[in-house]
């Protein structure tokens, strides 16, 4: 399992690098989105990897922690899913108004002179 | 204790939230209520973080100086804690004067310009507020992401074809440091299993040699990420363009935000590597010395070939970034108070000349003047408003006044003396060349030697500048100026000259503040025995 994780966390950021370095709007904001989806499970994969525990304790009695999964990476996560899935639809509009305003959907705003 | 002034550290935060989001249900065309509000949050702002600064410069010393602030009444190492030291109280009092500057030039027409401008404004010196106070890694994630999210929103602000051109390439490289940001962060937690500052550096010491490369790989991340926002070279070359682009208001505004990266970077450093934290002290200091001179030296370069006053601002801005970054890898108490004197001089200053450039491009050029009256000819100008904006007037000896404002930011931002940046680089020289010349290695004398040359850079730069912008034969009549306007501008020189006349005692505040900073135990101790009331 750790081993699947690991290389999809390595093929989204390998992916999600080249896509930011390539020369249309389009393929940043795919390539932005694919490094922050590789985050979110980075950040989850830090609270360990555990089959089976929940995170959340049902009773009030003594407990065995070992049982049981860390609960704040799951937390952080939800936070930074909401903030750059947020951020995300943001860099969408300014990218459709620099499309509309420049013309090109060239980062730089003009198509390179050949 | 009394109820109500213990809440004074969540004002900051709490007061521009609610009414930010209150101003979300009128209208955009009740201008002038919403301008009222603004007004009214950004004094309740000021005076909040004034008094905090009393506070901090009279309490006591050692643990007492803190002033933590449970949220929710959880203890800290579980709950999220606000932390009010010396730091974090310059930092607040140095947003909401270089905010309410900003915000006062706004009201004069830049606020009409398009939609949503006091909302925003108020989220970003939210943002701010949160990012200074917060005791907690990912809290100061969540803040600098609002921060920046209401910046995105401002640097468009006006529209135009140059803000969404560089407003593009800002978002981008701003959420690439936002993953950056959270990949250490996250790497902190898998390794040391607290996000908590305080709690974090307690348990630095202990860590096994086994996790402690990943925990500085994961320090040296998030370092990366503060280190984009604070524009230091080689990953700041953001900023000058997406500065000048943005209108003249929202440009004062943002000097404050790239100081932000600053402090974190001060706080962290000097809290998780200070000498107690074993194996990892002083980490990364060697770089953050490398990283300072080198913004020094680029900034420097860069004003010098600036053909545009906004763009050397943006420039000598990445100068006092680097400034501090150099006397914080230098590791000297004195150095670092100077730099941070500079830094407060220095971004008022900044923000005061983006107001002046605005005012002084208004009679430059005939199509200078055509496309900003083409932005203020957008949908949201309301017609019937008109009659209730000031009008234009021409202060007597106009051109006098607002050159003795440029002079008065020009020698601030050199550091000339007799103004505040110069006490601040005059404590950095004395810092880094210790009384007697032993000991000033090659750190000490390159940090001297570069910081002399970008004064003169500086120096030359902008008095190119006002030469051509205020000394040629006036031949157009003198720009017009808004009595709201000029008042900004003085509040910003004003407080420039303030610092200046009582530089003795700022200066023992930033000593006092520096001194506090390099005894992590009792900022450690404070957090985590707070009381719960």
């Amino acid at each position: 399992m750790e081993l699947i994780l690991a290389l999809g966390i390595g093929v989204l950021v390998a992916s999600g690098v080249w896509l930011i370095l390539r020369p249309r709007t389009f393929q940043v904001i795919i390539g932005l989105s694919l490094i922050a989806y590789a985050v979110n499970l980075f950040i989850f994969a830090m609270g360990r990897l555990r089959v089976g525990a929940p995170p959340a304790l049902t009773s009030t009695e003594a407990i065995d922690a070992a049982q049981y999964t860390d609960p704040v990476p799951q937390a952080l996560v939800l936070t930074a899913i909401v903030i750059s899935f947020a951020l995300t639809a943001l860099f969408l509009v300014v990218l459709l108004a620099a499309r509309g305003l420049t013309g090109t959907d060239h980062v730089d705003g003009r198509e390179p002179s050949e | 204790m009394s109820g109500l002034a213990d809440h004074l550290v969540i004002l900051p935060i709490i007061l521009p939230l609610v009414v930010a989001a209150a101003m979300l249900l009128f209208d955009e065309r009740r201008r002038r209520l919403k301008a009222g509000l603004s007004l009214l949050t950004v004094a309740g702002i000021l005076a909040a973080s004034v008094a905090l600064l009393y506070d901090a410069a009279t309490g006591p010393a050692g643990v007492g100086a803190f002033q933590v602030y449970a949220l929710g009444n959880w203890a800290a190492p579980f709950g999220i804690v606000l932390v009010a030291d010396q730091l974090s109280a310059l930092m607040l009092v140095l947003s909401s004067t270089l905010g309410a500057g900003a915000l006062l030039f706004a009201l004069a027409r830049w606020d009409g310009a398009g939609p949503r401008f006091h909302a925003l404004f108020l989220l970003l010196l939210m943002g701010v507020n949160g990012a200074v106070l917060t005791g907690d890694l990912f809290n100061l994630f969540v803040f600098v992401e609002l921060m920046l999210a209401a910046s995105y929103g401002l640097v468009l602000h006006g529209s135009g074809e140059e803000r969404v051109r560089a407003g593009l390439h800002y978002i981008a490289i701003n959420l690439g440091a936002s993953m950056l940001f959270l990949i250490g962060v996250s790497l902190i937690y898998g390794t040391a299993g607290t996000l908590n500052m305080a709690d974090l550096a307690d348990r630095i010491p202990d860590l096994s040699d086994k996790v402690r490369p990943l925990f500085e790989l994961g320090c040296a991340i998030l370092a990366m990420a503060f280190l984009i926002k604070a524009s230091a070279w080689p990953l700041g070359f953001w900023l000058p363009r997406t500065y000048a682009a943005a209108s003249a208001p929202v440009a004062a505004l943002l000097a404050i935000m790239s100081k932000v990266g600053v402090y974190a970077l001060v706080r962290l450093s000097l809290l998780l590597f200070g000498p107690a934290a074993g194996a990892s002290a002083g980490f990364g200091g060697d770089w953050l010395l490398a990283a300072g001179l080198a913004t020094i030296a680029f900034g420097t370069v860069g004003a010098l070939g600036a053909r545009e006053l906004t763009r050397a601002v943006g420039f000598s801005i990445m100068i006092s970034s680097g400034t501090v970054l150099a006397a914080l890898g230098l590791g000297d108490e004195r150095a670092l108070a100077g730099a941070l004197f500079y830094m407060a001089g220095s971004t008022l200053a900044a923000g005061a000349l983006y107001l002046l450039a605005e005012i002084l491009a208004r009679d430059d050029r005939e199509d200078a003047e055509d496309s900003s009256e083409q932005v203020f000819a957008d949908e949201y100008q309301d017609p019937f408003d008109q009659e209730t904006r000031e009008d234009a007037i021409a202060i007597p000896l106009t051109v006098a006044v607002l050159g003795g404002a440029f002079l008065a930011c020009t020698l601030t931002l050199a550091g000339l003396p007799p103004l505040a940046g110069f006490i601040g680089k005059l404590a950095i020289f004395i810092g880094a060349l210790p009384p007697g010349g032993a000991g000033a290695g090659w750190s000490g004398w390159s940090t001297v030697a570069l910081l002399t040359l970008s004064s003169l850079g500086v120096l030359i730069c902008l008095a190119r500048f006002g030469v051509a912008e205020l000394w040629v034969p006036a031949e157009e009549p003198s720009p017009m100026v808004r009595p709201v306007e000029f008042a900004a501008l003085a509040g910003l020189i004003g407080a420039v000259l303030l610092l200046t006349v009582l530089g003795g005692r700022v200066m023992d505040y930033m000593d006092q503040t520096v001194a506090g900073l390099e005894r992590p135990g009792e900022y450690v101790s404070a957090v985590l025995g707070a009381e719960i009331r």
